[in-house]
């Protein structure tokens, strides 16, 4: 818990990150503007190099906006009501409630006092955003800290009230207790009044996870009944004074541009605003009919290219891939060529994986809103303050002429890193001088966001008689270097990442390229245990060495009862697993092929997961679950499919996401480790899925499936 | 003259054109925004509320043909500050992450109940093919459909 967190390394395969913004507009000045004004923060917080690391932007804090130390701050209200400020957003996976949780924790008090303000640029911290697994290992660290400060604040403040020693004193349950005299006296008297400030020590030493009270239990959502009851407020709910209605007008192929242009009829309609600022083009209106009308009235000619299909893309990028070799991206020990002289049994495989959409059920929303040359953008982002400076250098403004608000959203995946949507509304704000709202449609969603990237795969390796791999050689392109080391023990390996020229949009998707790497190595592991005929999780564990991983393979062993006779035609077993972002997974499942159809049916899956000591059990069992089951969607059936930069099934009719009757009977062992910092969970369940299938797939059919996805259109036996 | 609509039991004009789905009307025209968007091609059941007790998707149906029939969002469940026994029982089995799809199968399961007030989980699962939960949250959906049906029975709701 202590200590630094690591730098956060940008992974390859996160090629939103580096693209810019999709649209570039014509320079309007406008005055610079504060935008936070004095507040009753009671902790300021941190000198801490090692936390700065992530929480520091590259070009720099923003001092406009928060002291510039702070990357953590609470407040405690005169009622005793605590306000924890964070930069994170909250997807779905239920950081809001274990951040509280983290907070009443440290700071001794009932988790229902505990409120978290989230990503609003103007309020919270600068953070990178809510990507890679890093809201537990880091934010939880740094609210631990600054709510142990606090506490160590208000114990000063009672000792030196009561003219004692502050040693002797007792901080729990809201109040600072005297054992001595048996005094107490609540936090909320003693924040009454005051304003108070701290920095915080290097190294606080924070509660331990074996004496958690708060921290460590299931506690349920904290605002649940406001989304059973749909008053929770979405981004594309959310409808100011004035709101007029955004749509903007899609070029007819990727990367088409613009050539001819007539918008006399939108003009003339009224109510319209119409905007064309290079290639952008966009309307808003009253209602989003109207918008969509005003859309449909305008004249446009584009200039398309031609592009490469679905059907071409595994052999395009294994021929385009950067012939130069980077040592970033290259892990290499012993020789490959001894490792194969070694070796007893051989095996070559080839996987492609296809690219995939995260089709969040709200699509790209944002409501943007100009007052003064100040502008406010409430939209569903992963990372709010990245928007906030994209739409700074998109509109020629300051960043704290930018204030970025994150509603809790309708998830994301990953796939919510970037700025369209505000950018898109903020450019048509400026022009009707209005709020406008811009809400992707669902069509939109899917051809116009970023995909997981495409990639192919390629392993070679031996064993030995004994079943000890003797030699490793794995090549991704394209798709991402996430989990590409293998976890198992080899002396001689090459493990290499090859990136590829491609100008369709990828970028990041939960688990990164670690869905595919651990798909295809796990999936090369089996056939490996089949050719030298030893129990596929007999064969792993001989192969590991890091006894978290072994740990998760048994118990997930154990719930599945692994191994499993065969009853019933067409039944198969198979497994799979792996780290990354420091938890381990082990997956197993049972399928059903039907011979005649070749339809696939998971029947069953027990997974194990450790992520180090666990904050919210049962959220992250939901958590845990939610993964297999979408990771079920990009194993079996989801590709998106395009000819001439246009995505043909951008609809969920014709693209299938898992629905109940694909959910199998699941069984989640959560491995609790106290003596383990926590990890993020969100990603990593996902991982065994996809290769628990193939590989029982393969058991039930003989029938080897080395792409993802699976069977789109079941097994041909 | 205006359309008028019944929805939760109030009246309100509704001066959209009368082609215009229901969805639009109620999130945008009365602002009940509890009724979600989620594919606008009666895919994904985000959008589905109950009209005369049956549910419905309501980017699917033009504001005039729901005209003169009750129509229930997920805003008019809670009674007197009381929830719904489905909502009620999606809280304690917290069957739901990011939520967007949740009042769309709430809708759906008080639909379900009505007409099966003691359905199997091969029922439930039957019933709601049609609504999408991108998070993962099925198999806990299913329970709390459980739950409520439980609950409801012998209160007559």
């Amino acid at each position: 818990m202590s200590g630094s967190p690591e730098k956060f390394v940008v992974e390859p395969e996160r090629y939103e990150f580096s693209a810019g913004p999709v649209h570039h507009f014509e320079l309007l000045r406008r005055d610079f503007f504060k935008l936070l004004g004095a507040g009753i923060a009671v902790f300021t917080m941190t000198k801490d190099a090692g936390a700065m690391q992530e929480t520091a932007p590259a070009r720099g804090f923003h001092p406009e906006e928060l002291p510039k130390e702070i990357n953590a701050w609470l407040h405690i209200g005169e009622d005793g009501g605590v306000t924890a400020f964070t930069g994170k957003v909250e997807i779905g996976q239920n950081i809001r409630t274990s951040l509280a949780q983290t907070v009443a924790d440290e700071l001794r008090v009932p988790f229902e006092s505990v409120r978290m303000v989230t990503a609003d640029t103007a309020l919270t911290p600068f953070d990178f955003g809510t990507v890679g697994s890093r809201s537990m290992p880091t934010m939880s660290p740094q609210l631990r800290r600054v709510a142990a400060s606090a506490r160590d604040l208000l114990v000063g403040v009672a000792a030196k009230e009561w003219n004692v020693p502050p040693e002797g004193l007792k901080a729990a349950d809201a109040k600072v207790t005297d054992p001595a005299s048996g005094r107490s006296i609540s936090y909320a008297e003693l924040a009454r009044g005051k304003t108070l400030a701290q920095n915080l020590p290097a190294e606080d030493p924070v509660t331990p996870p074996t004496e958690w009270t708060v921290a460590g239990k299931s506690v349920p959502k904290v605002n649940g009944r406001a989304f059973v009851t749909g008053r929770h407020q979405y981004t594309p709910d959310l409808r100011p004074a004035g709101l007029l209605y955004g749509k903007v007008l899609r070029p007819p192929s990727f990367n088409a541009t613009l050539t001819s242009y007539d918008d006399t009829a939108t003009k003339a309609m009224p109510g319209v605003v119409v905007v064309r600022d290079g290639d952008f083009v966009g309307a808003a209106a009253p209602t989003e009919r109207e918008a969509q009308k005003a859309l449909d009235a305008i004249h446009a000619q584009w200039k398309e290219v031609p592009q490469i299909s679905s059907r071409e893309i595994f052999s395009y990028l294994k021929k385009n891939a950067v012939a130069t070799s980077e040592d970033r991206f290259r892990k290499q020990s012993g020789s490959m060529e001894e490792g194969l002289t070694q070796a007893a049994h051989r095996l070559d495989t080839t996987h492609t994986i296809s690219f995939i959409a995260h089709a969040p059920l709200e699509a790209r929303a944002a409501v943007a809103e100009w007052a003064d040359g100040k502008l406010t953008v409430w939209t569903g982002t992963q990372r709010p303050f990245a928007v906030r400076d994209e739409l700074a250098i998109v509109f020629h403004i300051p960043e704290s002429s930018v204030r970025v608000i994150v509603p809790d959203m309708g998830s994301a995946y990953g796939g919510k890193h970037t700025s369209d949507a505000a950018l898109e509304a903020a450019r048509l704000a400026r022009a009707a001088g209005r709020p406008v709202r811009v809400f992707w449609t669902r069509e939109e969603e899917f051809t116009w966001a970023y995909f997981r990237p495409a990639g192919v795969i390629e392993i070679k390796s031996g064993i030995a008689s004994d079943g000890k791999l003797t030699a490793w050689e794995f090549h991704n392109y394209n798709s991402g270097m996430s989990a590409i080391e293998t976890p198992y023990v080899v002396p001689n390996r090459h493990i290499e990442f090859h990136p590829v020229p491609f100008n369709m949009r990828q970028g990041s998707y939960r688990g990164l390229a670690a869905t595919a790497n651990v798909f295809a190595r796990e999936t090369h592991m089996d056939a490996l245990a089949r050719a030298a005929q030893i129990d596929p999780l007999e064969f792993r564990l001989k192969n590991i060495s890091e006894p978290r991983l072994r740990a998760v393979f048994e118990a997930g062993a154990k719930s599945f009862g692994w191994p499993r006779k065969k009853t019933q035609e067409g039944q198969g077993f198979g497994l799979g697993g792996g780290t990354e972002k420091g938890g381990y997974v082990a997956t197993f499942a049972e399928v059903a092929v039907d011979r005649a159809s070749g339809a696939v049916r998971v029947i069953r899956v027990a997974s194990a997961y450790e992520c180090g000591a666990i904050v919210n059990p049962d959220g992250l069992r939901n958590q845990a679950i939610g993964a297999i089951i979408q990771g079920m969607g990009g194993a079996l059936f989801e590709a998106i499919e395009f000819e001439n930069g246009r995505i043909t099934n951008p609809h969920f009719a014709s693209y299938r996401v898992p629905r109940f009757r694909d959910v199998p009977e699941i069984e989640a062992v959560l491995i609790d480790r106290k003596d383990i910092p926590s990890a993020g969970a969100g990603e990593t369940p996902m991982l065994g899925i996809a290769p628990s299938i193939g590989n029982a797939i393969f058991d039930a059919t003989g029938v080897r499936l080395n792409g993802l996805p699976l069977a789109p259109n079941g097994v041909k036996t | 003259m205006p359309i008028e609509l019944e929805v939760n039991g109030k009246r309100y004009p509704v001066h959209y054109d009368p082609d215009t789905p229901l969805l639009y009307v109620l999130r945008d025209e009365l602002g009940l925004t509890g009724t979600k968007y989620g594919c606008g091609e009666g895919q994904c059941g985000a959008c589905t509320v109950l009209i005369g007790g049956a549910p419905r998707r309501s980017c699917q149906i033009p504001v005039s043909a729901a005209a003169g029939k009750p129509i229930t969002t997920i805003e008019g469940l809670e009674k007197e500050g009381q929830l719904h026994p489905v909502q009620q029982a999606f809280l304690d089995a917290g069957a739901f992450q990011c939520a967007y799809c949740t009042p769309g199968i709430i809708m759906s399961s008080v639909g379900l109940l009505q007409v099966n007030a003691n359905p199997s989980s091969a029922d439930i699962v039957q019933f709601l093919q049609g609504n999408i939960c991108r998070c993962g949250t099925h198999p806990r959906i299913v329970e709390a459909i459980h739950q409520a049906a439980k609950a409801m029975q012998g209160k007559g709701r």
